[in-house]
């Protein structure tokens, strides 16, 4: 088990003929995902054949064969996909999700950086009305290691474990399953940087709360809005599994986009400190460093593993 | 991007937003003209991109032509908050009856659009919020519908504002989709004593990832920033931020990036800038932030830390190498390559042997060498 996304997951890829589409789809073939199909309305009917030499198990030059649909209709009719990842220009997205949204699919990630956020207030808005699941945009995706990959997050860097993480930072993803490499992960979900994503912390500290195969919750937030004081109070009200925090930006200056659209602290509101705080009033450890966070993380099960025994 | 407010009274004005009749001058010399030309008494305005101009001093009345040269002149070259004011705004006055706020702002936790509104303008809103929460109407704002003229009249009543603002708050919610506003806030939002609804001052901040599709981020883009090194960085298209410290940082991601900047002053240091080369950096990318960063005369100390996922970091080292071919290297670097082929990146720093570069294998090991070096020297 794991969260969002399991090896039973079939995988579309909407814009899979454009180069980041091609380079992650056969990323994710190689990583195991059942990639059952692409989505470009002027390739239907065609193929595209990826070299995944470097999976484990295969033989050198095996060729995977991904057809490619008209629609996220077409393509779940045919191979009953329940999962769509986007990596169409910011331009297309909007209309992207709606398409899969209205296909009726469960989940689209989306992995587009740079959409206009009045297009993402639209898509999220209309996708939640038809109980499509958003992640991201302007995000990473998801991993459950040894299983599926839904997204860009390398499979290479650890394998499957019993620690959910939740993250709007992807390279802080993968520093934290680099440094918690030897334990291992259920599921890594990189909800993404910009101001309005389609899932939040929450979502996704409910759903590990639920999953059996998560001992522990790692939180990794970064300045803007206010949605690690969400997650906070979530966490004080409903989650009995331990979290471990951390929280980037506590250097950043007022009034400054740090990279991420959403990563800036708009007078007092929205800055590392505050966040801290709230998640150590509600009993979250939270880490100075990632280092420092990758003990805590440790330390916890330990502890955990400890009153169990 | 936050416009100034003669951008925003523009664009108001476009939309059928009345707005008092006003112009723009870099001199005092032609304040006075300007002012002649408004009929005499002028509002002279700081143009700056920050609140609490008025505090400042930035705001005053000039009764006559004279007296608004005279003002612009003090005003001009002011620094408010760190903002050198670099033009005036010259408005007419308006005989006030009633003050307002109104806006339109981001619910980032609700993923949608929020009226904030007001019968108590003219004051900050936060504050007017904090001691009278009832008199702040907050009114969530359905995405598929917008502000119709059937929503903007129940935001007016939430907040006690009179019938004749109903168009203006249709028009301001035009002005946030049609240009692609993250913010549109006026505040105040006046009546006049000659009943007219007036946009007296107006805050509007574009979404920069609507560049694509916006006409108004054209030819004259006022989003290249005041600092030369940010300027020079974003002609690049390098994602860079100064700050004001001794440490240079280079990084790929912001999440990892900002850690960085954290980790350095754990270290005791500053870091003098937030540098993110993204995923899949070339050496060109890296010879082009190298360059950047040892452009500021206050770094004493560059730090490169990627943690390749995507990136491969023997590409990285190529970079770095290949970089210091073009850059002269006159301040130490020290680089921490951890993740997609770290091995053999860290190979080909060591077989280069630079010897201002040295390489750490932790992150917070690579922060305490960059931290100690920059103290150093």
């Amino acid at each position: 088990m794991a969260i969002h996304l399991t090896k039973e997951s079939k995988v579309l890829v909407q814009g899979v003929t454009g180069s980041e589409g091609m380079k992650h789809t056969r990323r994710m073939l190689e990583a195991g995902t059942d990639v059952v199909g692409g989505v470009n309305p002027r390739k239907a009917g065609r193929t595209v054949v990826f070299d995944v030499s470097r999976s484990p198990g295969s033989l050198p030059g095996t060729p995977r064969t991904v057809p490619v649909y008209g629609s996220v209709a077409e393509g779940m009719a045919a191979t009953g996909a329940d999962v769509s990842v986007v990596f169409v220009p910011p331009a297309f997205a909007r209309a992207a999700v709606v398409e899969a949204a209205d296909a009726g699919i469960g989940l689209v990630v989306v992995i587009t950086e740079g959409i206009p956020v009045h297009d993402t207030v639209a898509f999220t808005t209309y996708a939640r009305a038809r109980g499509t699941r958003i992640i991201g945009p302007n995000c990473p995706g998801l991993i459950s290691p040894g299983h599926s990959v839904a997204g860009i997050i390398p499979a290479d860097i650890t394998g499957p474990g019993r620690i959910g993480l939740v993250s709007k930072s992807g390279t802080l993803t993968y520093q934290l399953m680099y440094e918690l490499r030897d334990t291992g992960f259920s599921t890594c979900v990189g909800i993404g940087g910009d101001p309005v994503v389609g899932t939040s912390h929450i979502d996704c500290l409910a759903a590990f709360q639920d999953d059996p195969d998560t001992d522990l919750v790692v939180l990794i937030g970064e300045i803007g809005g206010d949605a690690e004081e969400r997650a906070a109070a979530y966490i004080r009200d409903h989650v009995t599994k331990p979290v471990v925090g951390y929280i980037a930006g506590f250097t950043a200056p007022e009034g400054r986009t740090m990279g991420h659209a959403g990563a800036i602290v708009s007078g007092s509101s929205g800055t590392a400190r505050a966040k801290k705080r709230a998640l150590e009033a509600a009993s979250v450890k939270v880490g100075n460093t990632p280092t420092e966070t990758a003990r805590l993380v440790l330390a916890a099960l330990e502890g955990a593993g400890r009153r169990h025994s | 991007m936050d416009l100034y407010e003669h951008q925003a009274r523009d664009i108001f004005e476009e939309y059928g937003i009345t707005v008092p009749r006003a112009e723009v001058t870099d001199s005092p010399e032609g304040a006075r003209v300007i002012a002649r030309r408004l009929g005499g008494s002028v509002v002279v305005k700081a143009q700056v991109r920050t609140g609490g101009r008025g505090k400042a001093g930035g705001v005053a009345l000039a009764a006559d032509p004279a007296a608004a040269e005279r003002t612009a002149r003090r005003i001009l070259g002011m620094d408010i908050k760190g903002h050198t004011v670099g033009t005036v705004m010259l408005a007419q006055p308006v005989a006030i009856a009633r003050e307002f706020y109104v806006s339109y702002v981001l619910d980032r936790a609700a993923g949608r659009f929020l009226a904030i509104a007001s019968a108590e303008g003219g004051m900050e809103i936060e504050e007017v919020a904090a001691r009278r929460p009832e008199a702040v109407a907050r009114i969530p704002v359905d995405p598929a519908e917008g502000v119709t003229s059937a929503t903007a009249a129940r935001i007016a009543r939430a907040a006690g504002l009179p019938p004749q603002t109903v168009d203006t708050l249709v028009r301001l919610w035009q002005v946030l989709i049609r240009e692609d506003a993250l913010l549109v806030e006026v505040n105040p939002l006046v009546l006049t004593e000659q009943g007219r609804i007036v946009a007296l001052d107006g805050k509007v901040t574009l979404d920069d990832n609507a560049r694509f599709r916006q006409a108004r981020w054209g030819a004259d883009d006022p989003a290249v920033p005041d600092d030369p090194l940010e300027a020079a960085a974003a002609a690049k298209g390098l994602n860079y931020v100064r700050l004001d410290g001794e440490v240079g940082v280079i990084g790929n991601g912001a999440g990892l990036v900002m850690s960085t900047l954290d980790v350095v002053a754990g270290c005791g240091a500053r870091p003098a800038d937030f540098l993110d080369i993204g995923g899949g950096a070339s050496a060109r990318t890296m010879a082009d932030a190298l360059s950047v960063v040892l452009a500021d005369p206050a770094v004493k100390s560059v730090l490169v830390n990627v943690f390749g996922g995507i990136t491969a970091c023997d590409a990285v080292a190529d970079g770095i190498v290949r970089a210091l071919d073009t850059v002269r290297l006159t301040r130490p670097l020290v680089v921490r390559l951890d993740g997609n082929n770290a091995a053999r990146g860290r190979a080909v720093l060591d077989a280069h042997a630079h010897p201002l570069v040295r390489q750490a294998t932790t992150m917070d090991g690579a922060a305490r060498a960059a931290a100690h070096l920059a103290h150093a020297s």
